[in-house]
Formats: C-alpha cells, structure tokens, sequence
C-alpha cells in the first residue's frame, strides 16, 4: 500500500501520479490521509486500482471515475463522483449536494445522507444511499438507478426522463413528471441486486418506486394556445 | 464567488485563539475571494454608557488623534483611540448613536465600519492573508467572529462594498448570494427611517434584519421573518453581542457546512476553513438544510 500525506504533497502531484499509472499497473493499492477538504481529489482516474482516503475530501472527489474503486472514510463536499463513467465509489460518511450528477456508469454507494440534488441529470449511474437525500433529486435524471433507504425530499425526479427511483422511506414530493411506478417481480430483482453490490442490508419489498410519467418528451398539441 | 467563514466559542478557554483560528479559516477561503476581506470580532466589551466604534478613512495619516479631541469636546466625553492600518477604534464614554450623529454632522468622510459596545469590524482590500495580518487578527481574543472573503462579480472592488455589513449595534452580516427584490426592499426600509450608505444588496439584508430586530424580534425570529421577504440567493451568517446565526435560501444554491464540538460551531463555505479547528476531525459535520434557521446563544453557551 502507497500512502500519501496530503500534508506534505499537493493534491496535483497526487493526482499526476496517479493519472500517469499505465493500465497494467502493479502499484494498485494507494491511502490519502489529511485531505482537509481539498478539491479535486482522485478526479480522473482511469486504472483499477484501489484508493482509501481518510479524513474529509472537498469539491469534485473521485469525478469522471473510471474502472478504480475508491472508499473515503469520511464525508465528501459538493459534486462528489460527478460525471463518474464506471469502477465503484464508496463514502462511509454523508455527501454534499451534487452527488453523482451526470454519472454516466458505476456505481456510488453513500452509506450516510446525501445533500441536495443527488443524481442530479445521472445519465447512467447507479446511486444507493444508506440515509435520505436532499430536495430535487433525480433532477433531470436521463439514465441509471438512484436507490435511497431513508427519505427523499421536495421535488423528487423533477422533469425525468428515465431512470429508476427506489425510494424507502417518505417522499416529501415529487418533481414535474415524477410518478410513482408500480414494482414488478423484475424491478424487485434489479434492486435486491443493486443493495447487495452496494453491501446496504435493506428489504428490497419496502421500497417504492418511481419514474418518468413521459409527458414532457414531446410539445403536446393542446398546449399550442399558450403561445 | 465569496467565502464565509464564522466561529463561535462555546468554551471559555478557547477565547484568548478566537482570532487564530478565524485568521486560518478565513486563509482557506481565498480561492473563493481574493479581492478583500473582511471581519467582525465580538471582543473586549466596553462598560456601562460607553461605545466603540470602528472607523475607516482612506487616507493612512488621517488627523484621528485631532477628531478624537473633537469628538471628547463636543460630548464631553473621554474619547481613546486605537490605530490599526487605516482603520481606528474608537471608545468613547457616550452612546454609540450619539457619536455617529456628531460624526455624520461633521466628519461625513469618516466611513463607520462598525458600533456597538463588543463588536470590531475591519475590512479591507487584498489577499485574506494581507488583511488579517494588517489588523493583527490572530492576536484577537473573544467568543465569537465572521469574517468573509469577496471575489466581487458584478460590484467595484472597494472598502465599502467589502462585507461584513452592519445595521445596529454589535450586529453584523455578511452574505454570500444575490438578493433579487433588493430594489423594493430598500425602498420599504427607507420610508420606515434606514439611511443606506452603498448601493449593495447584501447591505439591505442586513438593514432588514435590524428593523426586524429593532421591533422585537429575536435573532431566529428576524431570520424567519426573512425567509418570506427576501427574494433571491443566500447563505448569510450573523452576528449580534450574544448570537450567533446561519440561514440558508430555500434553494440552497450557496455552499455552506457547519460543524459543531464540545467546544466550538464553525461555519464556512467549504470544509476546508474547518479541518484545521482543534478536534474537526471528531466534529459533527453538516451541512446546513435550505430554509432553516441555526442559531447559537453565548449566554446559553457558557
């Protein structure tokens, strides 16, 4: 295991090293410790490689992911795993607003709470969290899963165009076009597979889902007076 | 882009490193503001009838010594003056609204940072670090401080335009954000007898509160209050003698995070003006949720 101090390297010396490590890469097991909630931590990556990061990491960490598997025991800032494309992202903490937004694939796990926004226009990704997320989740959301055990807040999956909700707990409201959805033998399955690859120990026949209505695709006919 | 940092000491024996430890948190929000800096220190109180005042005149060998003795003459009062870089504090044994009044009347030029009988404020332009080390802001003890970094986007880069605002006595503001409906609420405010001194919009933010203050609202019900009048984007925190406060825009578009020990509640916009507290890493750590009021006592502190 390779450890790095970020008390005594800067985040872009880090961030080099690891991006110039070539696929086949023997060095494949790294430790940050005193992120300190810097920006921008292990953004990019691109090797399977295994990074643990102790302590709080700040903007962006772990963005545009691909193929390593990164755990950070602690909580992230804003736009955690953003534009993630594949590999696997674990916080043990809570995340700040933003979490996985434009996630294209892999998947995010947040074992607390995430922030405002989570998911926000997710193309892809597949987001469980252990907690609740904040308002307007799902915003937008094109592609992908978005499970959370706790509750959601206001506006949940504003103008969703697809992706899957599963939703546990309460839902203070749902967004424009959000409907819940009814859960088919094949939608419990899918999810009972999504909580055991995120290690979340949840009854999948709890949950509740939901989804884009489709009526915002295309300009509706009967509308045409408005304009 | 602005930053905002604040700290509020719940222990005692953390006063004498208030200024420390906001000196560090306010460095780390220089990404976030490097054109000013200001900050609002509740420190040293000033007994009985008397006042400080904070002054600012952009001319470094001003005559204060010379206002001062006009100053003691006029209110027959004794008048100490304290020098830090173009800035002076001013005590003087008489209200702090009658020393404004005479100041107003016949120095118009001196710009009033701050009043009250705890509260300093000093703001400035420069990198964080430049600001803090002319006012010898790591060597301030006390129980509670905010200070904010600006990185102005639309208004001048100036002194005045600096945060943190204040609006009454020993209270202050500083606001990371835009107000939308600042036009109209400056004007409702002027007719109810506030006189503006810039043309910002945080600086309606915080003559608001004071007019909700002034009628006998507390610090979280000034803040609620707020929630239905103000229209548009805020992270604000705020300071008065005895609170400490942090409010949030129901969209919630400006970052903010909050942390809390035995010892201390920090606010700031990013984690890290925290992570160097003493104990951060055991704090609890959230961010603040839209629309809800956080508020903090010194006397229920203690």
């Amino acid at each position: 295991m390779i450890t790095v101090d970020l008390d005594h390297s800067s985040v872009r010396d880090l961030n080099e090293r690891l991006h110039r490590l070539p696929p086949e890469t023997n060095e494949k097991a790294w430790r940050i410790v005193n992120p300190k909630g810097a920006h921008a931590l292990c953004a990019g990556l691109s090797v399977p490689i295994e990074v643990v990061i102790d302590g709080h990491p700040g903007y962006y960490c772990a963005g545009m992911n691909k193929e390593a598997s990164i755990v950070v025991n602690g909580h992230c800032g804003v736009g955690l795993a953003e534009n993630m494309m594949s590999g696997e992202v674990r916080v043990k903490g809570n995340a700040s607003d933003a979490a996985g937004a434009t996630g294209r694939g892999g998947l995010l796990v947040i074992e607390g709470d995430a922030g405002l926004r989570c998911g926000i226009s997710m193309k892809g990704i597949d987001i469980v969290v252990g907690g609740s997320v904040g308002h307007m989740s799902a915003f937008m959301a094109q592609g992908g899963s978005l499970v959370v055990c706790g509750d959601a807040g206001s506006s949940l999956g504003d103008s969703i165009y697809e992706a899957r909700l599963y939703i546990q707990g309460k839902v203070e409201s749902l967004g424009a076009d959000c409907v819940e959805k009814k859960m088919t033998p094949h939608h419990l399955a899918k999810l009972e597979r999504l909580l055991a690859r995120a290690g979340i120990e949840a009854d999948p026949r709890r949950f509740k889902r939901y989804g884009s209505a489709r009526r915002l695709y295309n300009f509706h006919v009967d509308h045409a007076d408005a304009y | 882009m602005c930053g905002i940092v604040g700290l509020f000491l719940k222990n005692p024996a953390l006063r004498p490193s208030l200024g420390r430890h906001l000196s560090h948190m306010l460095v780390e929000m220089t990404e976030r503001g490097p054109d000013s800096a200001g900050i609002a220190v509740y420190h040293k109180p000033v007994k009985g009838k008397a006042s400080k005042l904070t002054l600012f005149h952009a001319d470094p060998h001003f005559h204060w010594r010379e206002v001062g003795g006009a100053v003691g003459e006029a209110l027959k009062a004794e008048v100490d003056i304290e020098t830090k870089a173009n800035h002076v504090v001013m005590t003087v044994s008489a209200p702090d609204a009658t020393v404004r009044g005479w100041l107003k009347a016949h120095h118009p030029e001196i710009r009033i940072m701050g009043y009250g009988q705890v509260m300093e404020v000093y703001k400035d332009m420069g990198l964080p670090k430049q600001v803090a080390e002319r006012y010898g802001l790591s060597k301030m003890e006390g129980t509670h401080a905010i200070g904010h970094t600006r990185m102005a986007t639309e208004s001048a880069v100036t002194t005045e335009h600096s945060h943190p605002f204040t609006a009454a006595s020993d209270m202050c503001l500083v606001h990371n954000g835009s107000l939308s409906n600042h036009n109209n609420l400056r004007k409702w405010l002027r007719k109810r007898g506030h006189e503006f001194e810039t043309d910002n919009d945080s600086e309606v933010a915080a003559r608001y509160f004071a007019h909700r203050l002034s009628e006998g609202a507390s610090l979280a019900e000034a803040l609620e209050a707020g929630l239905k009048d103000l229209d548009g984007f805020y992270t604000f925190t705020m300071g008065t003698r005895n609170g400490f406060a942090v409010l949030r825009d129901a969209f919630a578009c400006k970052p903010a995070v909050l942390a809390e020990t035995d010892d201390w509640v920090a606010m700031a916009s990013e984690y890290r003006s925290i992570a160097n507290l003493p104990g951060a890493d055991k704090a609890a750590v959230w961010a603040p949720a839209p629309a809800v009021v956080y508020t903090w006592d010194v006397k229920a502190a203690a």
